[in-house]
C-alpha cells in the first residue's frame, strides 16, 4: 500500500517534469504548426547551464535562473537563425532540419563540456529526506519539484486564459490565419511562444539535472515522453497537455512496478521475467494508442 | 644523366617503401562521439600514452596509429574498418569498446589478415567453440565481472539478493554472470528499459523486499541516476554490489553519492605495483583525469604489442602468434597470462569508490576474490 503511494508521487513528479517540457513543445506545435524535434535540446542546455551557472554564480538557484533565462534566449537565437525559415516548409522538412540541430547542439555540448556527465548538487535548501516507509526516505527535493511544476502549471494556465496574449495563443493555435488576418502580428506572438517554450524546458532541464546525469543526448528520451504527453493531451491545449503528463507519469511509474507483480501472477518462471519488462516499456504507448482510438484529436483538442 | 635520376628516384622509392613496411601500424577504434564516448577516450588515452612513453615506438618500430570513431554503429565500424584494410592493411586493430561493434568487425579485421586485439569488449562468441588465433582479448570474458559479486555475496553469506539490470541481452547475461557463483536467494530480477531516467520505482522496491544485498549492472547514465537517488532515499544499509556502474567514468558525475559503492573489477587505480603507480601518475598528468579498467586495458593492450613486435622481430603474422601468446610484458594488473582461448587468465577483487587525499574519487582494491580466473568457456575451444 505505501509502496503504491510512493509510485504515485513519483509518478506525480515525473509527470510535473514532463509537463514543463511538454508545455512548450504544444505551444510550438499547435500555434505555429512547426514540429520541432530540438525541443529536447533546450532540456539538455539547461541542464548543461544550471552546471556551468551554479558553479560561476555560486549556487543552485542563481543557475536555475540564469540557465533558464539563457536557453530561453538561446531557444529565440535557434527560432531567429533556422526555424523562421521552416515555417511555411512540409513537415518533412521541418523533422529534417530540427533533427540536424539535435545532431549538431549534441555534439557542441560535448565540445564544450566534453562527454563526461556532469554533476549539480542539490540546493542544500531541499537536500533534506523525510521517512516515507520502513527503510526508504523521500527527498524533499523531488516533493519540491512537484510543487514548482505546479506552480509553473497554474502561472501558465493563468497566462494563457487571462491574458491578452494568452487570448491570442489560443486563438492562434485554432485558427491561425483568422488572428493574422485581424491585424495581429503573428511573428511577435510565434517569437514569445518560442521563448517561453524554450525557457520552461531549460527550466525543467536544471530541475531534473541533481536527480539525474547531465550528459550529451539526455533531451531525447525526454522529448520522445513530451510527444506522447501533447500527441494524448491534444495538440496545442495547455490544459491536455498538465492532464496527459500526470497520467504518462503514473502510468510510467505506477504501471511499470504493477504490470510485472501482473505477470508473476499469469504466468510463471522464465516467460514472466520476459513478459513484465517488455509490457513495462510499452505501456505508455498502448495509453497513447488507446486514446488515439477513442479521441483522435486527443483529449483536450485545442481545435474545436 | 635521365637514366641516373630515374635510377635514383626508383632507389629512393624502394628505400621508401621497406622504410613503411617497417612500421608497425595499428588503428584503434573506438566510440568517441555520443553519450558513451567518455569509455571511448579513456581507450584512445591509455593506448597513446604507452606509445608516447615508448617514444612513439613499438617494439622498437615506428608506430603508425590511425584513430578510427565507430560510433557505435557497427554497421559503419565495418565500412571504416574494410576501407583501412584495403588502402592501407593494418598489422593491429585495436578495439573495440562494445560487444556489439566486436561482433561486426571480426571477419573484416582477420579475413584482411590483421590481429584484433579486443581491449574491452569480451563476447562469449569467441571465448568458446569460435576462438580464434587471429583474436586476442586483453580484458576478461564478459561474465568474469559479474561473477565476482556473485561470489562476494556467498563469501559473505548474503542470503537475499536483489538484482537489477537494463531490458537487454547483456543485461540478462550480467545477472546470469552473478547467480553463476550466488548461493543465496534471488529476491527479485528487475529489468529496466535502456533509457529509463527515474529510479525510485526500483528503490521503493527494494525498500519494501530489504534484501542482504543489492546487485546492479546499470552502465553509464542509468548507473548516474542510480547511485545519486539510491543515496537520497537514504538506502545506506543495503551494500551494493556493482558492475560497470561506479567507475572512474562515471564517478566525477555521481559524486559523494558513490562512496562506499562496491564494483567487481581486474584492476583499480590504487593497484600495488609498480607498472600501475606509473601509470596512474602519467596518465593523471598528461590527460588530467582517473584513468579508469578502459585506459587501464588500452595501456596493457600497447605493452603486449610492442613485446609482441620486439620478440617477433617485425611485423610477420605468423612470427606474432606465439610471441602474442606468451603476453610477455609488465601488466598493470601484476599476473596476467593468455588462456588457450587468448582471452586473460587474472585475478578478480572487489574494489569500493573512495575519496582521495586530493578529493577526487576513485575506486580501491578491498580484497581479492578470484585468483587466477579462467572463464567457462575456455574449455570448449580448439584453437585452428
Amino acid at each position: 500500500m505505501i509502496l503504491l503511494v510512493v509510485q504515485t508521487l513519483n509518478g506525480f513528479q515525473l509527470g510535473m517534469l514532463l509537463f514543463l517540457v511538454a508545455a512548450g513543445l504544444t505551444l510550438v506545435f499547435g500555434v505555429m504548426n512547426f514540429v520541432n524535434l530540438a525541443h529536447g535540446v533546450q532540456y539538455m542546455l539547461g541542464a548543461y547551464l544550471g552546471v556551468t551557472f551554479a558553479q560561476m554564480a555560486g549556487g543552485f538557484w542563481a543557475g536555475l535562473v540564469l540557465a533558464s533565462l539563457s536557453a530561453g534566449l538561446f531557444g529565440l537565437a535557434l527560432e531567429w537563425l533556422i526555424f523562421r525559415h521552416l515555417y511555411g516548409r512540409s513537415d518533412l522538412d521541418q523533422v529534417l532540419a530540427t533533427f540536424g540541430v539535435i545532431l549538431t547542439l549534441n555534439e557542441g555540448v560535448r565540445l564544450i563540456w566534453g562527454s563526461a556527465p556532469l554533476e549539480l548538487a542539490m540546493p542544500r535548501l531541499l537536500s533534506g529526506s523525510f521517512a516515507l516507509m520502513e527503510g526508504l526516505r523521500y527527498p524533499v527535493y523531488r516533493v519540491a519539484i512537484a510543487g514548482l511544476g505546479l506552480a509553473v502549471a497554474l502561472l501558465l494556465a493563468a497566462g494563457v486564459h487571462r491574458t491578452r496574449a494568452g487570448m491570442l495563443i489560443r486563438a492562434g493555435a485554432s485558427n491561425r490565419d483568422m488572428v493574422s488576418a485581424l491585424g495581429v502580428d503573428i511573428n511577435r506572438l510565434f517569437r514569445l511562444v518560442f521563448g517561453i517554450g524554450a525557457m520552461l524546458a531549460g527550466f525543467a532541464g536544471v530541475l531534473a539535472a541533481p536527480l539525474i546525469s547531465v550528459e550529451p543526448g539526455m533531451g531525447e528520451n525526454v522529448l520522445i515522453l513530451a510527444f506522447v504527453v501533447i500527441v494524448i493531451g491534444g495538440i496545442g491545449s495547455i490544459r491536455g497537455a498538465f492532464a496527459a503528463a500526470i497520467i504518462v507519469g503514473l502510468v510510467d511509474t505506477v504501471g511499470r512496478g504493477a504490470i510485472t507483480g501482473l505477470a508473476h501472477l499469469m504466468l510463471t518462471g522464465p516467460a514472466a521475467a520476459k513478459v513484465g519488462p517488455a509490457l513495462a516499456s510499452m505501456l505508455i504507448y498502448l495509453v497513447m494508442a488507446a486514446v488515439l482510438a477513442l479521441r483522435p484529436a486527443g483529449l483536450f483538442p485545442a481545435r474545436a | 644523366m635521365l637514366k641516373n635520376l630515374l635510377g635514383g628516384l626508383a632507389l629512393a622509392a624502394l628505400a621508401m617503401g621497406t622504410a613503411r613496411a617497417e612500421a608497425v601500424k595499428v588503428a584503434v577504434i573506438s566510440t568517441l562521439s555520443g553519450p558513451q564516448a567518455t569509455l571511448g577516450e579513456q581507450i584512445r588515452d591509455g593506448f597513446q600514452l604507452a606509445v608516447d612513453q615508448l617514444g612513439g615506438k613499438l617494439g622498437g618500430l615506428p608506430a603508425e596509429i590511425t584513430v578510427v570513431d565507430d560510433e557505435l554503429k557497427p554497421d559503419l565500424a565495418v565500412t571504416k574498418i574494410r576501407g583501412l584494410m584495403e588502402a592501407n592493411k593494418q598489422d593491429f586493430v585495436v578495439g573495440p569498446v562494445f560487444s556489439v561493434v566486436k561482433a561486426a568487425i571480426f571477419k573484416p579485421v582477420t579475413s584482411a589478415g590483421g590481429y584484433l586485439i579486443s581491449p574491452n569488449a569480451g563476447l562469449s562468441t569467441f571465448a568458446g567453440k569460435g576462438c580464434s588465433k587471429d583474436l586476442f582479448v586483453t580484458s576478461y570474458q564478459n561474465d568474469q565481472p559479474h561473477s565476482v559479486s556473485g561470489q562476494f555475496a556467498t563469501d559473505q553469506g548474503y542470503k537475499r539478493a536483489f538484482l537489477i539490470a537494463p531490458n537487454y541481452q547483456a543485461g540478462r547475461d550480467a545477472l546470469n554472470g552473478f547467480k553463476s557463483r550466488y548461493k543465496g536467494e534471488v529476491v527479485a530480477e528487475d529489468y529496466v528499459p535502456l533509457n529509463q531516467m527515474d529510479m525510485q520505482s526500483e528503490l521503493a522496491k527494494i525498500a519494501a523486499a530489504k534484501p542482504d544485498v543489492v546487485f546492479v549492472f546499470l552502465p553509464g547514465g542509468l548507473g548516474i541516476n542510480f547511485v545519486k537517488q539510491y543515496r537520497q532515499a537514504g538506502l545506506n544499509d543495503i551494500p551494493v554490489l556493482s558492475t560497470f556502474t561506479v567507475d572512474e567514468s562515471t564517478l566525477p558525475a555521481q559524486g559523494d553519492a558513490a562512496i562506499g559503492f562496491y564494483s567487481g573489477t581486474n584492476w583499480a587505480p590504487d593497484m600495488d605495483n609498480a607498472t600501475s603507480k606509473k601509470f596512474v601518475a602519467a596518465f593523471e598528468k598528461k590527460y588530467g583525469y582517473v584513468p579508469g579498467t578502459y585506459a587501464a586495458q588500452a595501456f596493457d593492450t600497447a605493452m603486449l604489442i610492442d613485446s609482441a613486435v620486439r620478440a617477433a622481430g617485425g611485423t610477420d603474422h605468423a612470427k606474432l602468434l606465439p610471441a602474442l601468446e606468451k603476453a610477455d610484458f609488465a601488466s598493470v594488473r601484476g599476473n596476467f597470462k593468455f588462456g588457450k582461448n587468448h582471452y586473460p587468465i587474472q585475478d578478480f577483487y572487489l574494489a569500493q569508490v573512495a575519496k582521495r587525499g586530493d578529493g577526487k574519487l576513485q575506486t580501491e582494491i578491498r580484497q581479492k576474490v578470484l585468483t587466477a580466473d579462467v572463464d567457462t568457456y575456455a574449455a570448449e575451444c580448439v584453437m585452428k
